[in-house]
């Protein structure tokens, strides 16, 4: 058929030949980007201390803080008085989150799968959870002292909801085809909850629970800032109070690690147990194919 | 073209599925659907027919035992349904296949629940030979997600087979597929019921797609829902789609329109 049209007629000129515009930058590397922005911010920030424009008692300079870094860096390396400070602080960030987790699940299994959690308890954790939630944390040290008890409980209770709500919208996930297949199939109620509605939820239960990782350390950091103990808050409290500001930085970017790796410690369990939903960016879950 | 010229023609095969005077009604006042009768025959091939919204697929989950009727009776192989049941098969528009399962395990899954995990697994050669049987062979380990609509499908229509059930209820089985790959997967359908004997029961918005496989199309209309009529389909077994040109199919097709025209759009 394709003999017969005269191909003149349809093609275009070459002049009126569009080409779909591609910006500079998303030609290059990732790294190259995310290098060039790093040597951009620590220019700026270099530039704005050492012209005097910000007095280096409130914002040192980058190189200082570099230093520090290093300082604090051997400091931990070689098992100083540093170590057991982040020691005391990482087990109040795993055991905040070890009891984050069991409550978590447990009000979030009750909320997301009973109707009397969904009607009774539900309202009862949204009310809570607008609470702001710090300044509880006189009370905890009330309750369990000055030591690693009221920082985990503190921890705990500020990374809680995201894991509940994650793991009650999880369990509602589940499509009404999906549903109506498994009644159709005669599953029972515990079939459905372990075969459909655990296995459906497990993407929304892990972006609670990456929420949950991240804020866990805030909430250890906020209770020894609030309640004292021997962990790194305190090394910056005292670092602050000194005026000692690259000591302050270098601090948080410790304690980011720390951060940092209970992300990647849950990434790595996503990646590993959600298999089926494997996207190259760990920060935001990919919304699931449809299967038909 | 009736039900009784149907029946005297010797379609007498044992009833299957007995429905007497089932109602739904949702609240106080919504009637979903009113006293519907019906007979499917073992071995035979009914749809019914409507727009949104007339009732067709609650009567399907009513069958299922998905709901119960508010009232009436619904008998299947002379015992009452009251709830799931190990001899219906069932489909619907979405394959619903899950992502972390193979496609052997999702076919698998009825037994797995209703039997256990040593159940399927000892039932593992029978899905293979199903998904043989729909040309899916050597997709055993593969996922759902490296499936395509008409794969997923297929894969579903195994399931929906592993319980070796009696009677299938369709619920618009193929209607997200592309029109190619439905008349296609219809025909498989039709081979498979033949093959088995299998009794059948398919809801569909397609007129075509109710009269090439039918040997009863039920019309239903909306508010209150109820079957408007029930035509008996004329043409040889099996059927192929050659026959959609015959011009007794074309007289089948305009007589449902004009039923769903008069009854179902109003």
């Amino acid at each position: 058929m394709s003999d017969v049209v005269d191909k003149s007629a349809v093609s275009m000129p070459a002049d009126t030949v569009w080409a779909e515009k591609v910006s500079f930058t998303s030609k290059l590397p990732r790294w190259i980007s995310m290098l060039g922005l790093l040597v951009l911010f620590l220019g700026l920030w270099q530039g704005v201390t050492s012209s005097g424009i910000v007095s280096p008692l409130i914002l040192p300079t980058p190189a200082e803080t570099i230093r520090d870094i290093g300082f604090v860096g051997r400091n931990l390396s070689s098992g100083d008085y540093m170590l057991p400070a982040f020691w005391v602080t990482a087990s109040e960030v795993v055991w905040g989150f070890v009891v984050a987790l069991t409550i978590g699940v447990t009000l979030g299994i009750l909320v997301g799968e009973t109707s009397f959690g969904e009607r009774a308890v539900m309202p009862y954790i949204v009310a809570i959870d607008t609470m702001p939630k710090l300044a509880f944390a006189p009370l905890f040290v009330a309750w369990l002292g000055f030591g690693i008890m009221s920082k985990v409980a503190l921890a705990a209770f500020i990374s809680v909801f995201p894991i509940i709500v994650g793991t009650a919208a999880g369990l509602h996930a589940a499509d009404e085809n999906a549903r109506m297949l498994f009644k159709s199939i005669g599953a029972s109620r515990l079939q459905t909850l372990v075969k459909l509605k655990i296995p459906t939820g497990l993407p929304q239960f892990f972006t609670g629970l990456k929420i949950a990782a991240i804020s866990v350390v805030s909430g250890a950091i906020a209770g020894e800032f609030l309640g004292g103990g021997a962990g790194f808050g305190e090394l910056i409290r005292v670092a602050a109070s000194q005026l000692d500001t690259p000591r302050v930085f270098s601090l948080i970017i410790y304690l980011s690690l720390l951060g940092l790796a209970m992300f990647g410690l849950v990434s790595w369990l996503q990646y590993r147990f959600v298999f089926w939903q494997r996207s190259r960016n760990s920060i935001t879950t990919k919304t699931p194919r449809p299967a038909a | 073209m009736t039900l009784a010229t149907a029946e005297a023609a010797g379609h007498l095969a044992r009833p299957v599925y007995e429905l007497s005077r089932v109602s739904k009604v949702y609240g106080e006042s919504v009637v979903a659907l009113e006293s519907v009768d019906l007979t499917l025959r073992q071995g035979e091939f009914h749809a019914v027919i409507g727009s949104s919204g007339c009732g067709k697929s609650t009567l399907l989950k009513i069958m299922a035992g998905l709901t119960p009727p508010s009232t009436g009776r619904v008998m299947l192989a002379g015992t009452p349904v009251l709830g799931a049941r190990a001899d219906i098969g069932m489909m619907f528009q979405q394959a619903t296949l899950f992502p972390w399962r193979t496609t052997l395990q999702n076919i698998l899954l009825p037994i797995e629940v209703r039997e256990g995990r040593a159940a399927a697994e000892a039932a593992a050669p029978r899905a293979k030979s199903l998904l043989e049987l729909v040309g899916l062979k050597g997709f055993e380990a593969t996922y759902p997600s490296q499936l395509s609509g008409g794969m997923a499908q297929r894969a579903a229509i195994c399931r929906m087979l592993i319980s070796e059930p009696n009677v299938l209820l369709l619920d618009e089985p193929f209607s997200a597929l592309d029109e190619i790959t439905r008349d296609f997967m219809n025909m498989e359908l039709q081979r498979i019921c033949r093959e088995r004997n299998a009794s059948a029961f398919l809801v569909t918005h397609s007129i075509a797609e109710a009269v090439i496989l039918s040997d009863i199309v039920h019309v239903m209309s909306a508010r209150p829902g109820r079957v408007v009529r029930s035509i008996a389909i004329d043409l040889p077994r099996p059927r192929t789609l050659e026959m959609t040109t015959l011009p007794q199919f074309g007289a089948y097709v305009g007589e449902i329109r004009g039923l769903l025209d008069k009854g179902a759009f109003l």
